[in-house]
């Protein structure tokens, strides 16, 4: 073990791009690692639905020894064909999300094409190997890419094969989480989401993709309030629903949504759509977690040392160690961090 | 010449022909009497015979011959009297000097048919080997990846629903200054739901049972909820319950039962307006694993006074149930009537949910279910389920074991994607060879809501001799050896009903740790592990590709 992670892999999650895609946030980006062959059956695929290259970004790799490269990591910005321009946003996001999932299946067999995310604003990068040597290859203590939330997460998927599909963070349309911890309740959860009807719950390779396809579920597809993802995946007991000013609702959506209940060791940090980011922890055998930081700048972190490294300028006698009825949410561009207590709602 | 005595004996029974052989020891018994007393099917007798005898006295042995009448303990041939191999007799001897045995070479099934009625009996398929069930072992154990729980200190919610749940996406909420809030205008049914134990007592009736033990029974699941805080609930069978109880509190903990008899069902309905509390649930009786596609049968010398008070029916009469319910003519009408009826006559606050056999065809009748929004959950009945009273033949040769049903029922509502909605619980042999925790487990991970059990119960609650050699199995001659399945004051009264309710007690407590030595090691402890099909592994390929397991070896 290395301080803040195991060496297995790495992967980041960009939000609120700058530097050269500042001026290209309305466009989506499409991030991904691509084979010789798979760039063109990519290029071809996307020509035929009349995406449109904007701008092309591609680390610069340089041989670290013990990474492995790929032919080809990138992040393109494409703009909409021409009939969806002017589509309404629900039409463009199930654009994307089946141009994803297509890609994803040409290029499944032979790994020729992988792709992470197709979504505006959002970045991904995802490699197997130690993260800091992972850094250096990818060149990022140079690159001028910048973006206002960063998800990563230094340690690859280790409960199930070693597969970059299985690398948190994940993400499907604009939710995106990381997880410390392992699902002992995936198979029905899984079962659940692959039964909601929904294109984009597949996958699966990781125990842990469930827990970004719930968000989703619970604030896109039923439209709840984030704290209500707290409520679902670590629900209360009768006695403590009582309690609640919203207790007959809660009832229900425990009832409704019960096999969602993550019920296992986690600790689960993630983002909304709106810059919105949250933590919030299992209800028992509590995993390593803080949020420190300062107005403007927050770090949620699995460990204290990364956010030491992170923000260590800080004071410390306000960072928040969620607890299990706690779920810690920093509200967009890092303005205030509240922490929603399950018990009082 | 033909003698006076004939020494062939055709036509008639040797005691080896009879599945269980009285061993009795004439130097230990002391002729008492009792195993002849208690004796319910009057197998054996105090008999004489003529004994010869060498004597010896004196200083120098003169052996001389003596012949002595002595008594003995002799076990008939007859085959109406036939040796259950119950074993009272050898519970009330007090020098150990009588048991019955088993004798695997009898020929029993081919001589009970006197008249040619076709044998009869109650208990359980008589399969000794083990369950499906008994095989799959819990086998994602969590360690170093997920630290297992303690099974004694983690808090653990071992609850499940009896109800139709609505879909997330149906449920009549809206946001309201960022809270959720039930729209009570939107006019939606909410179906009703109730938070229960994940194992209830299944369906056995007074009149089948005992007025002793169906009270120890009631005695012990309203204890565990009043007193140990474990909602634990019971169906009643069929024939109604006592009017005292129906005007209850504690008509909460219990599930009436309607099935093709509908007997007793004058009394509860014209005593609905008195009723202070709903009941937990309905259950519509269409099938039973025992016997599956065949009618109930109270015997005439079992409806006694209490038992036609209850039912509403002369007494002394034999009470046969239909094989089907007669205003059963489809199931896509008559039977959501008959559930809709049952709802209205709650006013739709109470869940009602049929009860089936296990069989291929439960899949059609859950798929029925699926789009009755009014069918609370789907109960099915293996093959190794019990039953008071019915033919050997159905008993052992038909029906189909509840494991791989329960299996592909649940795994078509996931393919639906409403695993949720419906509830299901198997029934049929959980706990038959008394493992009844894991039993129950390895249901629930196989897509179970909840199971159902009773043999288990009679056994361990009230020492049911029972067992798959045959053993006893007289429930349906009202002759109980243990007082369990009789209307006879003088069996009954052996039966004390609160030491049935201690027992019940016992039993509940002792599962409720057990599940949780099972859910710990493998990290759940909130939700009921339903479906978590990953848990549970077989050792026999054929099983784990059938159910859709890992197989390990």
């Amino acid at each position: 073990m290395k301080e803040g992670h195991d060496g297995s892999g790495m992967g980041l999650i960009l939000k609120g791009l700058g530097g050269e895609f500042e001026e290209l946030k309305e466009y989506p980006v499409l991030s991904g690692i691509c084979s010789k062959d798979g760039l063109k059956t990519l290029d071809d695929y996307m020509n035929k639905l009349g995406f449109q290259l904007k701008y092309t970004w591609t680390p610069k790799t340089k041989p670290v020894k013990g990474i492995e490269s790929r032919d080809y990591y990138f992040a393109r910005v494409y703009d909409y064909p021409d009939v969806y321009k002017d589509r309404p946003v629900e039409d463009q996001e199930a654009l994307l999300l089946n141009t994803r999932l297509a890609l994803r299946r040409l290029g499944e067999s032979d790994e020729s094409i992988i792709v992470f995310t197709f979504y505006p604003d959002i970045l991904a990068l995802k490699e197997v190997g130690d993260p800091m040597q992972l850094g250096e290859f990818f060149g990022l203590d140079k690159s001028s890419l910048k973006a206002k939330i960063i998800l990563a997460q230094g340690r690859q998927n280790t409960n199930y094969a070693i597969n970059l599909y299985a690398c948190h963070p994940f993400f499907i349309q604009g939710y995106s989480t990381m997880t410390n911890g392992e699902n002992t309740a995936f198979i029905p959860i899984r079962e659940f989401l692959s039964g909601r009807g929904f294109p984009g719950y597949i996958g699966y390779n990781s125990d842990s993709e469930v827990f970004c396809h719930i968000l989703h579920h619970v604030c896109k597809q039923l439209g709840y309030p984030l704290h209500y993802y707290k409520d679902i995946v670590t629900p209360l007991k009768a006695e403590e629903i009582d309690a609640r000013p919203d207790s007959e609702a809660v009832r229900f959506l425990k009832m409704s949504l019960r096999p969602l209940c993550i019920d296992g060791p986690n600790c689960v940090i993630g983002f909304t759509p709106d810059g919105t980011c949250f933590m919030l922890q299992d209800a028992k055998k509590l995993r390593p977690g803080v949020v420190g930081g300062v107005k403007g700048k927050y770090g949620l972190m699995s460990e204290e040392c990364g956010l030491d490294s992170a923000v260590s300028k800080r004071d410390r006698s306000t960072d928040v160690f969620p607890m299990k009825y706690d779920m810690v949410i920093v509200k967009p561009e890092a303005e205030e961090v509240t922490v929603w207590n399950q018990l009082s709602g | 010449m033909e003698p006076a005595e004939r020494l062939d004996k055709n036509h008639e029974l040797a005691v080896k022909d009879y599945p269980y052989i009285i061993r009795w020891r004439d130097d230990r018994c002391k002729r008492c009497g009792k195993c002849t007393a208690v004796c319910p099917m009057f197998s054996i007798e105090p008999s004489v015979i003529v004994q010869r005898e060498l004597h010896s006295e004196g200083p120098t042995p003169e052996p001389k011959t003596v012949r002595r009448v002595t008594t003995i303990i002799k076990q008939t041939t007859e085959i109406s009297k036939y040796c259950t191999g119950c074993g009272t007799c050898t519970l009330v001897c007090p020098n150990e000097a009588i048991e019955p045995e088993y004798n695997p070479q009898h020929k029993f099934n081919f001589h009970k048919n006197k008249g040619g009625h076709p044998y009869r009996r109650g208990g359980r398929r008589n399969d000794p080997t083990p369950s499906t069930l008994d095989t799959l072992r819990f086998s994602r154990i969590s360690m170093l990846t997920d630290p297992a729980l303690d099974a004694g200190r983690h808090e653990f919610r071992i609850r499940t629903y009896l109800g139709r749940i609505l879909p997330a996406e149906e449920l009549p909420v809206k946001v309201v200054k960022g809270k959720l809030e039930v729209d009570k205008k939107s006019g939606k049914f909410i179906p009703p739901v109730r938070e229960i134990y994940p194992v209830m007592i299944g369906s056995m009736s007074i009149g089948a049972l005992s007025p002793n033990m169906w009270e120890g029974l009631a005695m012990g699941v309203t204890y565990l909820n009043e007193v140990e805080g474990m909602p634990v609930v019971m169906c009643s069978g069929e024939g109604g319950m006592p009017q005292r109880l129906l005007k209850s509190r504690f008509m909460k903990y219990f599930i009436p039962q309607i099935a093709s008899g509908y007997f007793g069902w004058d009394e509860i309905v014209r005593t609905i307006p008195h009723m202070v509390e709903d009941p937990c649930a309905i259950e519509i009786k269409y099938g039973q694993g025992a016997k599956p596609g065949d009618g109930g049968l109270l015997m005439a010398h079992k409806v006694l006074k209490l038992i036609s008070e209850i039912r509403g029916v002369p007494m002394g009469v034999d009470l046969p149930s239909p094989p089907t319910h007669q205003t059963k003519y489809s199931i896509e009408e008559a039977v959501a009537k008959m559930i809709q009826s049952m709802s209205m006559a709650w006013g739709f606050r109470v869940p009602v949910y049929p009860k089936i056999s296990g069989s291929h065809t439960a899949k059609a009748v859950l798929n029925n279910l699926v789009r009755n929004p009014y069918a609370a959950a789907l109960s099915i009945d293996g093959d190794d389920g019990g039953t008071g009273a019915a033919y050997n033949v159905s008993m052992d040769s038909m029906g189909h074991p509840i494991a791989s049903n329960i299996r592909e029922c649940y795994l078509d509502l996931v393919a639906q994607g409403k695993q949720n909605e419906l509830p299901l619980i198997a029934a049929g042999g959980v706990g038959k060879k008394g493992n009844l925790a894991a039993n129950a487990a390895s249901l629930f991970m196989l897509g179970a809501s909840c199971v159902s059990i009773g043999k288990y119960i009679m056994q361990a609650a009230a020492q049911c001799f029972g067992d798959e050699y045959n053993r006893c199995n007289v429930c349906n001659l009202g002759k109980c050896p243990r007082g369990i399945t009789t209307q006879d004051p003088k069996l009954y009264r052996r039966l004390d009903p609160d030491m049935v309710a201690e027992r019940v007690v016992e039993v509940f407590k002792s599962l409720d740790v057990e599940l949780k030595k099972i859910f710990a090691p493998m990290g759940r402890s909130t939700e009921l592990p339903i479906g978590m099909s990953d848990g549970i592994s077989s050792v026999n390929p054929a099983v784990s590709e059938r159910l859709k397991i890992n197989f390990t070896c």
